[in-house]
């Protein structure tokens, strides 16, 4: 049979709302192996939240879910709140950009670790889960955790209580952690040192990694294999090497082109213009015709569904993906930037002030 | 300072880096403090949050100067200081030799139209209450500049930074975050200004979305000339955009160099676990590297460390000093001078490192 911690098939998420339905995601489908760890990517807006908040059991009961989420073997839509709340706590934990959202501000944060530990091993003693629950805290890098143990959540910067989250989550001992944005709010010099606390709780735990990130070099640095949302759908999805190196979904194309590197220097970015469809009206065809230079008339019709493009488990939704073998960006995409005529006209039409004019 | 003619050397560009001539802008040993009061029924001074210390540096014509430094370093107030949006405790800010803090009111409103800026946030900083075309004819009015012929030089403004001049009676909401964006670049070039501070102007953007914006923003620079003060946490759009660049942290500058120098050899250890904790798009690359982290968050700006700020964090006090040597570091304020790498390093024990 499969080794795959995590399936979901066809997910599906609606919300009527006053406007309309918004078809927030539209059959999305990944597989998590056993210690994997699966990078989400996508603009503002493309699903990648619903997608996993859909996944846990979270989502408003307003909220229209169809498909197939299955936890080792079981499915979990459709399971009774009980049921579900007792696989989130065992299986499948969660890491919220804003880490309040876990953390209770009411109990210090080794007191929350300790609870958890007790939950899953009855037998072990108040004074052990303290011992441990500042061991945890040392793992995930607090400095001074045996100080830290007795601080309530206030107490702490908004790193430290990520890295309570990822102690507590190490806690429950997960078969998968799904975080979403983990770093998202934070600098970069902290950024780095949660990211190492998440390393860490995989390690320790052989969990499977869902990381929903807008960054691209974390998703470089921590991921196995990369799903590309747009527009609620998984537009191309492959190793992380498929992705970076030989993408085959315009849409990919053009977020790589668009990222200034801190490593190389590059002339000019290619942006993508416009912007992503109304998830309310969704055009028929591809949902990326309106921006994509490549689009045709057989892009209107039907929308592509993810094929095989090229490497083993690299998968595109385009119907022309073949045609972006061995082109870059820069071939593809325009570098726009000012209206150049406009440009011309305005620098020419009044000089830009003179001190001298001004001159009181 | 006391040799201001050394320092304006120091913290000019490099021959064949950036801009060139007599700086545009000068910033002299800035310093803003906030007060910090009491809670209660009588709010009393309690003391003072230390959001720029002494800073200086310069600002060519034609060149972007990048200001990076995390969260609460004190870039956007530095900015605000420059513009007089905010006054400053101490120190000068001298535009074309004009020192614009002793400035009256009325004689600095002719100077205001060549200094402008453009906030990070297209959502809070646009009137939702006028057209898009009155935001953009709003400086103009304000400075008696709304004569016959305007309105079609609102339209090219909006042509200008590539948005339809047809859509100039939407409003502000009508628009994505992107469009917001450039919207207040053009009511920013209305009164075509010299100097534009940019605060973070593609922090809240998607990067398909941002890299248009650069790219408009790297234009209107090299074709009207324009000085950028560049705020911005993010380091790839940093290198990608500045000439020069200025590191903050916990209201000091810390470094500053050619872009180019500064990625490739950071002196300050500072800089160092900056550039080191920026992920790169690239995963063999990025499997690859070899980082310098540094421990723990940034003190309190409201009782800094003495000696240098960055001390509580440095990877190398913690890990390579001696205790000795540690002295200096807790003692000293280390100033801001070319320690023999050929840029300014605010580090006793600067060292060049290359880190990508
Ligand atoms: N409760 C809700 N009711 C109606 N629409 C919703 C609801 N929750 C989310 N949406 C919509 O679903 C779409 C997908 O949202 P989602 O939060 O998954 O995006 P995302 O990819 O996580 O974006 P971001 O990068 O901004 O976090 C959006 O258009 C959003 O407005
Ligand atoms: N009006 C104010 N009153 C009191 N303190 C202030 C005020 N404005 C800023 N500060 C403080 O001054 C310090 C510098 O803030 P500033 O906004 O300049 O930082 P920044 O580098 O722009 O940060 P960010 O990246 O978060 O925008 C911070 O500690 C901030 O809390
Ligand atoms: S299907 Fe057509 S419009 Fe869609 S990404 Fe491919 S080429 Fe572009
Ligand atoms: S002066 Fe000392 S503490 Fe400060 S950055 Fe240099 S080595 Fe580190
Ligand atoms: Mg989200
Ligand atoms: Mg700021």
């Amino acid at each position: 049979m499969t080794e795959s911690v995590l399936e979901v098939d066809g997910l599906t998420v609606e919300f009527p709302t006053e406007d309309g339905t918004v078809r927030a995601v539209r059959g999305v489908g990944y597989r998590l192996e056993r210690g994997e760890a699966l990078g989400i990517v996508g603009e503002s807006g493309s699903g990648k939240s619903v997608t996993a908040l859909a996944v846990m059991g979270l989502l408003p009961a307003t909220a229209r879910v169809r498909g197939s989420v299955r936890f080792e073997g079981e499915e979990l839509l459709g399971l009774s709140d009980a049921r579900l709340s007792d696989v989130r706590g065992k299986g499948i934990a969660m890491i919220f950009q804003d880490p309040m959202t876990s953390l209770n501000p009411v109990h210090p944060v080794g007191y929350q670790i300790a609870e958890t530990l007790l939950r899953h091993n009855p037998d072990l003693k108040a004074r052990g889960a303290r011992a441990r629950a500042v061991d945890l805290l040392g793992t995930v890098g607090i400095p001074s955790p045996e100080r830290r143990v007795d601080a309530y959540p206030h107490e702490m910067s908004g790193g430290m209580r990520q890295r309570v989250v990822i102690a507590i989550a190490m806690a429950n001992d997960p078969d998968v952690i799904i975080a979403d944005e983990p770093t998202t709010a934070l600098d970069v010099t902290v950024q780095a040192q949660v990211l190492d606390a998440l390393e860490t709780a995989r390690a320790e735990t052989g969990a499977a990694l869902v990381l929903i990130t807008h960054d691209l070099g974390v998703v470089a640095g921590h991921t196995d294999r990369v799903a590309v949302m747009y527009a609620g759908r998984m537009v191309e999805t492959g190793s992380v090497e498929d992705i970076f190196y030989t993408p085959r979904m315009p849409y990919t194309l053009g977020l790589l082109g668009s990222l200034p590197r801190l490593d190389r220097e590059e002339a000019r970015l290619t942006p993508i213009t416009g912007s992503p469809p109304s998830l309310l009206h969704l055009p028929p065809g591809c949902p990326f015709a309106p921006r994509c230079p490549l689009r045709r008339d057989a892009c209107d019709g039907a929308e592509p569904p993810l094929r095989p493009a090229g490497g083993d488990g690299h998968l595109s939704a385009c119907h022309f993906s073949e045609e972006l073998v061995g082109t870059g960006a820069g071939e593809v995409f325009e570098a726009a930037g000012a209206d150049s005529a406009a440009l011309a006209r305005f620098a020419e039409a009044a000089p830009v002030n003179t001190p001298e004019e001004d001159a009181v | 300072m006391s040799a201001p003619a050394q320092v304006a050397d120091a913290l000019s560009p490099l021959p064949g880096h950036g801009g060139t001539g007599e700086p545009v802008l000068q910033v002299r040993d800035l310093v803003k403090h906030f007060p910090v009061m009491s809670h209660g029924v009588v709010r009393r001074r309690v003391g003072d949050v230390h959001a720029v210390c002494g800073v200086s540096f310069d600002l060519h014509e034609n060149e972007t100067l990048g200001l990076v430094g995390e969260s609460g370093s004190g870039k956007t107030t530095i900015s605000r200081t420059v513009l007089g949006l905010e006054s400053a405790t101490s120190g000068q800010v001298r535009y074309r030799g004009r020192e614009l803090t002793e400035l009256s009111r009325r004689r600095m409103r002719p100077l205001r139209r060549e200094l402008q800026i453009v906030f990070q946030d297209p959502y809070a900083s646009l009137d939702p209450r006028i057209s898009v075309h009155e935001i953009v004819a709003e400086p103009l009015r304000i400075h008696g500049r709304y004569g016959p012929g305007a309105d079609d030089e609102v339209r090219e403004l909006l042509r200008l930074v590539g948005l339809n001049p047809e859509h100039g009676n939407r409003y502000a909401h009508e628009f994505s975050g992107g469009q917001r964006q450039r919207i207040g670049i053009a009511r920013a070039l209305a009164l075509r200004p010299r100097v534009v501070v940019l605060d973070e102007p593609v922090s809240a953007l998607d990067v398909s979305i941002q890299a248009g914006i650069l790219n408009l923003l790297m234009d209107l620079q090299s074709e009207l000339g324009l000085s950028f003060l560049f705020v911005a946490h993010d380091l790839s759009v940093m290198r990608h955009v500045a000439d020069r660049v200025a590191v903050m942290y916990l209201g000091r500058l810390v470094e500053i160099a050619p872009a180019r120098q500064l990625f490739a050899r950071p002196a300050h250890p500072y800089t160092q676990a900056l550039v080191s904790a920026i992920p790169l798009p690239d995963p063999r690359k990025e499997r690859a590297r070899t980082r310098i982290t540094v421990q723990g968050d940034v003190p309190s700006p409201v009782r800094p460390p003495s000696g240098c700020r960055f001390r509580t964090r440095c990877p190398k006090f913690a890990g390579q000093l001696t205790v000795s040597e540690r002295a200096a570091c807790v003692e000293e304020v280390p100033a801001l001078v070319d320690r023999g790498g050929g840029n300014p390093v605010a580090c006793h024990y600067a060292e060049s490192v290359e880190l990508l």
